[in-house]
Parts: structure tokens; sequence; C-alpha cells
């Protein structure tokens, strides 16, 4: 190309000009480069570094301690025996985490739409609404909940002047509170990639429906949903992953009958010291949850979506 | 201006008496107007006149503040868009982006609960010509081809009255004159209703056989192109649809059948049937390709009326030359003259007589105190036959 270039002008002046772009051009190839140096170091030091550690720790001999060390024996027992002792948290853990993933998104879809689509100057403020609770830390505001599920709280009261038949009476410490409290917490991560993609939705096409003979509820489950099927991965992806692996409100809001993964991983690591089986249990976490997203992507079928 | 015809028991496309206000700006005004079944009919206006209202309205995506809509003798007024037989081709043309173009197609009959539909899509296909298309995206179509699917997807339901909103707003003038011939062809095909919304006073021309001229919220005239081209009713529809030379004139009486005026001090006359009106102040029009230039009085035909002036501008357009000439008064006029290689060039500057026989003028009303015609806005007004 240069080599035409000069031939073509024939003039030493073109030799600048035409030499510029080709070193600008090698130049500007290293500049993802190096913009990605940054994270890539971060990434390095702070996720793959400690992620190895925690694997090789998961296969440590489980009979040594923090005072007397641990030895590398490859015992990978750890993974059989944390997977056989404690299946119920793992299952409990899924289940919490999927029947949270369900709600949010029964809640937040609608929400969502309405920000969206429905939201006109409102927009913003109705988004500031959604991330509000933020502005307060997660322990306080799951603190807050165990106020208002507590057995003299707003909640059972107004339940019990209902005659609503609770078990044992009250709410705090079971099933329910658990799950209201992770539905709570996540809420916004469900709201906010479902208003991002909801947001983009031309009202136009939803016109368009109506006017090819599409009822409203035809219409939101052959145009809306689909559109906005992006949004609904991200946000289940977003909802799912932090709450199967949480133990805060499952320690605040229920008790060890209602514990999870998490729990039995943060007491193992912090109270009892079982370091090779705490990090066992976690990377059985970490793969199980990287199948279940895997499958649910591919069963989406939203690749090319995303 | 409007038409009513009540006591029609076919497919006629009845609006009547309607308004639509958005807050306190009234977009349709009392709006009455019947679109026979089987025509192609334009609602031509500028931007913001009540046009794409008055189609929405119809469609079922807006409701009138007042009056009724009617198909037939059936009463849509307050119908959902989804049960009405009625179909909107959209300006952006709103394919589903998810859907294949089959299933863009088949979107309508599908909702209707129509099983059997892969031959009708088929069919649809080969009509707009997108044979073998029918697995492909909307995203990997043209812009062309992306029209002919929106125009497919409404025509296969086979509805009462077909709504085109601006459908060729999007393409280049190439492709647009193409789909107009188009349009036109598949409409005649299928001898559906098509009611269509545009701002081009071409397209309209080309493709309708009825066209409403709006402005305000209300139609200022209503008719066939031709007629309408050629003896505008009102001082817009005259700078609308195409350019008039418009005289400031008052009448002074009549003559037989002739009508007599006066406009700058100067006399003329023109025949009854071309006046909307035989006494006071009125618009003196004339169409720029209408006019004609000789060089002297003398080499003016008899019977024709003449004003002289001086050439200030010539433009070369290449099928016309456009002179402007400056009549005695001041202002210019418009002269549109044909190459058609008789006469020589005229230089600016050269002393000529504008001519133009009688029964090519025509006569329009005119509030006294208007001495300026009205023009539409320069971006809408796009010229005709040039």
């Amino acid at each position: 190309m240069s080599a035409l270039g000069h031939l073509g002008t024939g003039s030493v002046a073109s030799a600048t000009p035409s030499d510029q772009p080709v070193a600008g051009g090698r130049r500007r190839r290293w500049v993802p480069y190096v913009l990605l140096l940054p994270g890539i170091l971060w990434l390095l030091l702070f996720f793959a570094i400690p992620c190895l550690e925690l694997l090789a720790t998961s296969l440590y001999d489980p009979s040594g301690s923090l005072e007397t060390g641990y030895a590398m024996t490859w015992h990978f027992a750890n993974y059989s025996d944390a997977v056989r002792e404690y299946a119920g948290h793992f299952g409990r853990s899924i289940g919490y985490a999927a029947l949270t993933t369900l709600i949010t998104l029964l809640i937040g879809y609608p929400l969502a739409y309405a920000i969206a689509l429905k939201g006109g100057r409102w927009k913003n403020l109705m988004l500031v609404g959604v991330i509000a609770p933020f502005f307060t830390s997660f322990l306080i505001r799951t603190l807050a909940w165990k106020v208002i599920l507590s057995d003299d709280g707003p909640v059972v009261s107004t339940l019990n002047a209902l005659h609503v038949p609770l078990p044992d009476g009250r709410l705090l410490a079971t099933g329910p509170a658990v799950i209201a409290g992770l539905v709570y917490n996540f809420l916004p991560f469900m709201v906010l990639p479902l208003y991002a993609s909801l947001e983009k939705l031309d009202p136009r096409l939803l016109e368009a429906a109506g006017d090819l003979y599409a009822r409203p509820v035809s219409r939101f489950f052959r145009v809306a949903l689909p559109l906005s099927m992006p949004g609904v991965v991200a946000g289940t992806l977003l909802t799912f992953i932090p709450a199967a692996g949480d133990y805060i409100n499952a320690q605040l809001l229920g008790t060890t009958r209602q514990y999870m993964i998490g729990n039995v991983i943060e007491s193992k690591f912090l109270k009892v010291g079982d370091y090779p089986g705490a990090a066992a249990l976690s990377f059985a976490l970490m793969a199980a949850i990287l199948v279940l997203v895997l499958v649910y992507v591919r069963r989406a079928g939203t690749e090319e979506v995303l | 201006m409007t038409e009513q015809d009540h006591g029609n028991t076919d497919a006629d496309l009845h609006i009547v008496g309607v308004t639509k206000r958005f807050g306190t700006f009234t977009a349709v005004d009392d709006l009455t107007l019947t679109v026979p079944q089987g025509s192609f009919f334009a609602l031509l206006g500028a931007s913001g006149c009540g046009k794409t209202t008055t189609l929405r309205m119809v469609a079922g995506l807006e409701e009138p503040t007042a009056g009724r809509i009617l198909l037939g003798t059936q009463d849509v007024t307050r119908l959902r868009p989804y049960k009405r037989p009625v179909n909107t081709v959209f300006q952006s043309y709103a394919l589903f982006p998810h859907l294949s173009i089959f299933d863009n197609i088949a979107f309508g009959l599908r909702r209707r609960g129509i099983r059997d539909h892969a031959k009708q899509v088929e069919q649809m296909l080969h009509l707009v010509e997108l044979d073998g298309y029918g697995s492909r995206r909307p995203a990997q179509l043209s812009g062309g081809q992306q029209q002919r699917v929106a125009l497919a997807r409404a025509l296969i339901n086979q509805p009462q009255v077909l709504l085109l909103d601006e459908p060729l707003g999007a393409l280049d003038l190439k492709l647009r004159r193409q789909m107009q011939i188009e349009l036109k062809r598949i409409q005649t095909e299928v001898g559906i209703t098509f009611v269509h919304v545009t701002h081009d006073q071409e397209e309209a021309m080309t493709m309708a056989d009825t066209v409403a001229v709006m402005n305000a919220g209300r139609i200022e005239q209503l008719g066939a192109p031709t007629d309408m081209y050629e003896f505008p009713g009102t001082a817009f529809v005259a700078n609308f649809l195409g350019q008039s030379n418009l005289l400031a004139a008052t009448v002074t009486g009549v003559s037989g059948d002739d009508v007599l005026v006066q406009a700058y001090g100067e006399r003329f006359s023109l025949p009854a049937a071309r006046c909307r009106l035989t006494a006071g102040t009125a618009w003196l029009g004339v169409r720029p390709e209408k006019l004609h230039l000789a060089p002297t009085p003398d080499a003016v035909p008899t019977g024709h009326q003449a004003v002289r002036g001086e050439v200030t501008d010539s433009s070369y357009v290449g099928v016309s030359t456009q002179y402007l000439v400056r009549a005695p008064w001041g202002d210019e006029l418009t002269v549109f003259v044909p190459n058609s290689g008789i006469a020589a060039p005229l230089a600016v500057g050269s002393e000529v007589v504008v001519h133009w026989r009688p029964e090519h003028a025509f006569l329009i009303e005119r509030a006294p105190d208007e001495t300026v015609a009205p023009m539409p806005e320069p971006e809408d007004a796009v010229g005709v036959g040039t």
C-alpha cells in the first residue's frame, strides 16, 4: 500500500504522511491491551490467585489445623464428604434462590415495565426509588426486616387480626421470612436490567401488535416479553447467583433449620476452622451455579439476543 | 369543502364530525369525510396538520375527543384496535425484530386463530416480490424490502381499510418512485380501500384517485388530483399542490360568461366557470407552466391576457427553464418554459410580455386585507411538474 502511494505521488514530502498512519496503527493496536491491563492485573491478583489458593485448600488433608498447618494430600474426599453431609443445605440454597428469583421476577417485571413505558417524567424519580435502599447497608436493612417480621411486629399482628393462620404463630425464623428478606434485598438487581431492556422496547411495536389483532395478553407474550428476554436473563442471573450464596438473610431472619450453604461455609471458615471443608463447599457451590447458569442460558436461547 | 353522504350501507369509511384535542391543542377539528370502498385515498398536508392523528383514530390508536368513525354502518369509534377490520403500514414499519419475515407476515392470521396460513403467507411474499425471504429476519432486509414486508403483513389480513402512514418516507427518491407504482399496482390488484397519509404532494397525486388537502386540522379541499391541480379551491391548495402565481385582484363586474377583474391597476377577464366567486376581493391565479413569454405585445395571440415585465432571473432545470419576470407593480411572476428547442433562451434584463389563455386562470377567495398569498412551509412544498 505505502509503496504504491510513493509511486503514485512521487514526492519526498508524501513519505511522512503515508508513514504516520502505519506507526499510529501499530500504536493503536496496543491501546486496548494497555486499557485492559489494570483490570487484568486486578483480576489476577484478587480473583485468579485466590481461586487457585482456594482450590488448593479444598484438597488439603482435613486433619490439619491453622496452628499445625495443612498438608497437600490431594484429598478429593473433601468434596464427597462436603456434598454428602450438606446436601440439604445445598438443596435449600438452590431452592430459596430459585424461589427468590421467581418472586423478584414477578414483582420486578411489572415494576420495570411501568417505569420504562408509563413512567413519563417520573421515570428518573422512580428509578431513584428502586436504588434508594442501597444508601443503607445490606446488614441494617436485613436487621430492619427482623423488626418488621418479629412476633409483635406490624406484619404478624395484622395477619393475626385477619385470622390468617401462621405456622407456630410466627413469621420470623421461618423459610418465608428468609425468602422475603432475599426478595427485598435482590429486587433492584432484577429491576435495573429489566428496566434497561424494556426502555429500549419500541412502543410502536406494541401498537403494531394491537393493530394486527393481538389482544393485550398475547401482545405481551408475543412481543414485549420476547423482546425483553435479555433483561430477564440478566436480571435472573444477577439475582440467582448472589442469592444462592447469601447467608446474612438466613442468619438474621431464619434459624439453623433455614441455614443455607453460605452459612455452613461461613461457620467452617470463621468458627470451626475447617478450611479444606469450607473450600470444598465453596468450589462445589461455584460449580453447581455455573452448570445451572449454563443450562439456563442455553434453554433461554438468548445467546444471539445477548 | 367536505363531502357528507350518509345512508351508505356498503363498506365506505365515514369520519363524521371528528375532533381530537391534545390538551389545548386541536389536532383534528370537526372533520367529516367519506372514503368510498375500494378507493386509493390520500390525506395530504404539512407536518402537524392532523393527518396522522386522523389515521391513528381510524386505526383505533387514538380515541376521538368528539365525533364518530364508521365502517359501512358499523360504529368503530370506541372499538379497540385489535377488534377493527383495519390494518396499518407504519411509518417506521414496526416489524417485529425477533420474528422471521414469515412469522411477521403470519402474525395477524395467527392472532385470529387461522392455522392454515402457510400458503397465504407465500402468496403475500410473492405479491410483494419477496419470494424466498421468509426465513430471514427484518434486520437482514433493506429499507425497501422492509417496507414491502410491512405492507404484506397488513394486507394478508384483508382489512376493510388499509392505512398507510407515510409509508415511503424513509426511502430514497428512486426507490420511492418505484414503490409508488408498486403500491398502486397492488391496490388495483387487491381492491382494498387504501388511506394514505403523506406530506409529499407528488406521492399523493401519483397514487391516489382522491386527495384531501389538510391544513390546521381541517380539510382545505378534496377531489381528484387533476381537478384540484387545475382548479384549486383555496390559495393554500394553489400553493401546496405545485406552485401558482397569485395576483391580488378585485372583481369589477360580469360580462356575459366572463368575469372581469382588476389587479394592480390592470384589467383581466376569465370564464365564470373558472371562478369560485363573482364579487369582492379575490386571488387571480395562473400556474407557471400555463404562462408564456412573448418578445413584444404584437406577438401575443389574440384573446390572451397579457402583462409586461422584465426577466430578473432564469434557471435552467433540464426539461424547462424557470424565469422570474418582474411585473410593473413590482411582484415577480414565475414562468416555466419547456425546453422544446423552439424558442431561444431569454437573457436576464430582457423586456417581455407574459401572456396566458383566460381559461387557464382561476379566481379564488381572498380576504380584503390579504395581499400576500399564504405559502406552505418551504420544506413541505415540493415542486410539481418542474
